[in-house]
């Protein structure tokens, strides 16, 4: 029964990444959606990263003065300015254990 | 114009710093099933036929926890729907490709390799073999994925927790959508789907994950009516 519901999860799964590539024909979307969907990475990588800062391991909210929220304030500056992927995920997480360890 | 080698190289070193959130990720995700007592053999099997890894730990914890198999899967389902939006996208650059290998390479398309190989499209539409590229980015995240969960079912979860390596994840992804701060339509999408995924945060089957895209799409909508 697991083993059936891993295999149904998995293709619906594979459904999800592959309709709109190979089942749709683009022309079907209008230029419209075209314009929307420029959004797209903006419009769903926030829903990751608001909970993964602001909502802890009990599904409750976190404090003012957690460090998660020092944290990402250090990666969004550093990333604003360096450009650089490595140099937002490792201030991120440094800064997040300096206060962790040290403080 | 690049070679299909140098695409494939660039697809793989853009992917390369989100490892930082891929392995301990992977690794935890294998742990966890072993700890919940599923089979070693059927957790891994996960990472082959579903290959989500939120939606993976999701499963077997619906599972362990007494919930349908009914309730399993929809949850994954409904995780993983955000895929569409990313194919929506990919769809453009992908076109002209046979129909077999829309099939294949869609099997790779998952957040970071989408975002990385998609920024990648927009600045290089004119390549004749962008695909390579996602090729590079989506299979070396496939291969890391497969060997983390593997070495978490293994070794146990053998990342200390104190490390807060799951921190990584939001992290990640900052990375991907910082230099859209730049522009306000962007930030105003961004913080519309950030509030509507921490109010509908407990709204049932992780249904936020999708719930607040759609949201923050009709906010695009919007906001593009209002630039004109």
């Amino acid at each position: 029964m697991t083993w059936l519901s891993i295999i149904i999860a998995g293709i619906i799964t594979y459904f999800t990444r592959m309709t709109m590539v190979a089942l749709v024909d683009r022309d079907l979307l209008g230029e419209k959606v075209k314009a929307v969907l420029a959004y797209v990475p903006s419009a769903v990588f926030p829903a990751i990263i608001f909970p993964g800062i602001f909502i802890n391991e009990h599904g409750t909210y976190i404090e003012i003065y957690d460090p998660k929220i020092f944290g990402a304030i250090i990666a969004i500056l550093v990333g604003y300015f360096s450009r650089n992927v490595i140099a937002t995920i490792l201030s991120g997480l440094f800064s997040y254990w300096i206060i962790i360890f040290l403080l | 114009m690049f070679t299909k080698k140098q695409l494939l190289t660039k697809g793989l070193l853009s992917v390369a710093p989100h490892m930082f959130s891929v392995i301990p990720f992977g690794i935890v995700c294998g742990a966890i099933g072993i700890e919940l007592g599923f089979s070693p053999v059927l957790v891994y099997a996960m990472s082959i036929i579903i290959f989500g890894g939120a939606s993976q730990i999701v499963f077997l914890q619906l599972l362990s926890g007494g919930a349908s198999a009914l309730i399993a899967v929809t949850s994954v389902g409904v995780i993983n729907s955000r895929h569409l939006l990313y194919g929506a996208v990919l769809s453009e650059y992908l076109e002209k490709l046979s129909f077999i290998k829309k099939l294949l390479i869609s099997y790779l398309v998952v957040d970071q390799g989408f975002a990385e190989s998609n920024r990648f499209f927009q600045k290089n539409k004119n390549e004749p073999y962008l695909h390579y590229h996602l090729l590079g980015s989506g299979g070396t995240l496939w291969i890391c994925w497969q060997l983390a969960t593997l070495s978490g079912i293994i070794l146990g979860s053998f990342v200390p927790e104190e490390l807060g390596l799951k921190f990584a994840v939001p992290l990640t992804f900052i990375a991907i959508v910082v230099q859209d701060l730049k522009k306000l339509d962007h930030v105003i999408v961004m913080i519309s789907c950030g509030l509507s995924s921490l109010l509908f945060f407990d709204a049932p089957f992780k249904s936020y994950i999708i719930i607040s895209p759609i949201i923050a799409l009709f906010v695009a909508a919007l906001v593009l009516r209002l630039k004109k």
